[in-house]
């Protein structure tokens, strides 16, 4: 009996969430009735924490504004703009081709917005007696051809490769930056025992444990329990350690652009809110949570 | 004026009754009409070819199905001594005080919601197991099974024990009769007399462990590899439903990866059709041999 009837209600649950993706409509378009203005905000694993930030101190100042912001991944993200349920999409990673086509099938053109910088710290366990790498190691580390860390000059102990989902903008942008080391023909891509952990959380705290592990993770999630490495993007260059300030003026090679991604261009609150991002007071926020400000402001 | 009332709610309990019947249809046209286009859009050999890497239109299952069932496969290898044992104390061997205790605590193991064992399977079992086997890393498809153990035992213990239950005591007491020892009449009789219900207990606590999602997916580092020998237990793995449960919220519905997901989606339901068959129609079996002895 009672399985039966968990049973039961399972199904209604799988049909209520299957009626739920046919109308992705409806979830935009109810709250404009009420007095209350609101903004779904979703995407970027990377970008959660800081549109969180920005969103609950825009909320204290205009208390009219309500701001939801989910993760999930950029391209959960892209694909909630492109399915209406969401007004603005935070990306970890410039759109797709495709995701813009199917954008257009849908009436709108996505336009992007630049919100932040942020580097990729390539980071290992404490223990670990490593602290620089060439960009080049780091790609055959994770394409598999290094499987020791002896043969790096450490200790003799396995390398446990970690990344992030490949719904994840920061996988795609390592494996096109580091993995592919930027090159377009490249068609190499992650050795297949790498671990693919769902959040960057995941990453920090297996690194935080693991002695054989290596990973990567956006700035902001660097805590001090893991190590960063320190890169260099040719074997005779200097090694840099990602910082705000070797961000800004260029030397760290793997940083990017955070972006947002409204639909078509932005009006109204929309508008008004992706302004008050640019603001020094919104970009200060980016700093004190470990990203970098993106550069007009200075 | 009774009878239309009676005919309404008997009509009421109808609709209600048969209704599961018509979600089950409606769940499985779905994932028909989703899915099957993937066995048209990708070719067959690429399909089931060994590497998972969906954004480079790799779609090669291989390493997923070989994943589900190492880690299922483990699971109940690990619950079946546990969840029959439990079974067999609690009705055969134990006080009814004990009872009163250890039945409450199986069902809220049962209450635990997957993502917390998860969580605690990230936390203490995963570096527990690293440094005692000294693996690599402890997020492995060991781990991962012992996670789904955990869930699926008190399934087995559930329905097993009810199976021990319904073994008539008449068959316990002439055994007694013959001088026989409490270990002679557990191990000779009752569990013979039990067997079917046992094997259905130990089914549907598979069908618990292939369908599980949340836990495995945080603790078994979702690694595509394939089954390459007994060093598999120990290395990470990517199961179906990992694989569903991450990537379904990045594809764009319609596209090739979208089809594959719900490809793999059909490939879990006839598993699981397929475990629920074979354990009711043993049930069945049970019924009527059980009759048949009652004639006899």
């Amino acid at each position: 009996m009672n399985r039966s009837a968990s049973g039961f209600l399972f199904s209604v649950l799988l049909l209520l969430s299957a009626c739920g993706l046919n109308n992705p409509q409806d979830s935009a378009q109810s709250p404009a009735s009420s007095s209350q203005t609101y903004i779904e905000n979703k995407g970027s694993d990377t970008l959660v924490n800081l549109a969180l930030a920005w969103a609950e101190k825009y909320q204290n100042d205009h208390p009219e504004v309500q701001i939801s912001v989910t993760g999930g991944g950029s391209g959960t993200g892209f694909t909630a703009l492109i399915n209406g349920t969401i007004d603005l999409a935070n990306a970890s990673r410039g759109i797709k081709p495709e995701e813009t086509d199917e954008a257009q099938k849908n009436g709108f053109e996505p336009t992007e917005f630049i919100v932040a910088n942020d580097a990729i710290a390539v980071i290992v366990n404490p223990l670990n007696s490593i602290s620089q790498l060439t960009l080049e190691q780091v790609s055959r580390i994770y394409k598999g051809e290094y499987t020791n860390w002896l043969e790096l000059g450490g200790e003799d102990r396995p390398i446990v490769r970690l990344s992030r989902e490949t719904n994840s903008g920061t996988h795609v942008y390592f494996l096109e930056e580091v993995v592919r080391l930027g090159s377009k023909d490249d068609k190499s891509i992650f050795s297949s025992d790498t671990l693919l952990l769902p959040s960057s959380e995941g990453i920090i705290s297996e690194v935080r444990d693991n002695p054989n592990a290596i990973g990567y993770d956006g700035l902001g999630y660097v805590t001090e329990e893991v190590k960063m490495v320190a890169l260099a993007s040719t074997p005779g260059g200097g090694y840099i350690l990602p910082s705000a300030q070797t961000v800004k003026n260029g030397q760290y090679p793997i940083a990017r652009h955070l972006f947002m991604y409204t639909r078509g261009q932005p009006e109204g609150i929309i508008r008004t809110y992706l302004d008050w991002i640019m603001s020094a007071e919104a970009q200060a926020i980016v700093t004190e949570l470990g990203f970098v400000p993106i550069a007009s402001q200075q | 004026m009774k009878r239309r009332q009676e005919k309404l709610i008997t009509n009421i309990i109808r609709i209600a009754g048969s209704s599961s019947i018509l979600f089950i249809m409606l769940i499985f046209f779905f994932l028909m009409r989703e899915g099957l286009p993937a066995l048209t859009e990708v070719k067959l050999s690429d399909l089931f070819s060994t590497r998972w890497y969906p954004i480079e239109d790799l779609f090669g299952i291989l390493p997923l199905l070989s994943g589900s069932l190492i880690v299922t496969v483990f699971s109940i290898l690990i619950a079946l001594p546990l969840g029959v044992g439990t079974a067999i104390y609690i009705g055969e061997i134990a006080p009814k005080s004990v009872n009163e205790v250890l039945k409450p605590t199986i069902e809220i193991l049962a209450g635990i919601p997957s993502v917390v064992l998860g969580f605690l399977g990230i936390l203490v079992l995963s570096p527990l197991m690293r440094e005692t086997f000294n693996l690599p890393t402890g997020l492995t498809a060991f781990t991962g099974a012992f996670l789904l153990a955990l869930i699926s035992i008190p399934t087995i213990v559930s329905i097993a024990e009810d199976a021990i239950y319904a073994v008539p005591n008449t068959y316990r007491d002439a055994a007694y009769a013959l001088g026989a020892s409490k270990w002679q009449v557990i191990w000779n009789v009752v569990l013979p007399a039990a067997r079917s219900g046992i094997l259905t207990a130990v089914m549907l606590g598979v069908g618990r462990s292939l369908g599980e999602t949340m836990a495995v997916m945080m603790v078994t580092g979702n690694a595509p590899t394939v089954f390459r020998g007994l060093d598999s237990f120990i290395a990470p793995v990517r199961t179906m439903t990992a694989t569903i449960a991450s990537e379904m919220g990045e594809v764009a519905s319609g596209s090739l990866h979208y089809h594959v997901l719900f490809f793999i989606g059909i490939i879990l339901f006839v598993f699981s059709l397929i475990i629920n068959v074979s354990s009711s129609s043993t049930l069945a079996k049970r019924t009527a041999k059980s009759r048949a002895k009652m004639v006899s």
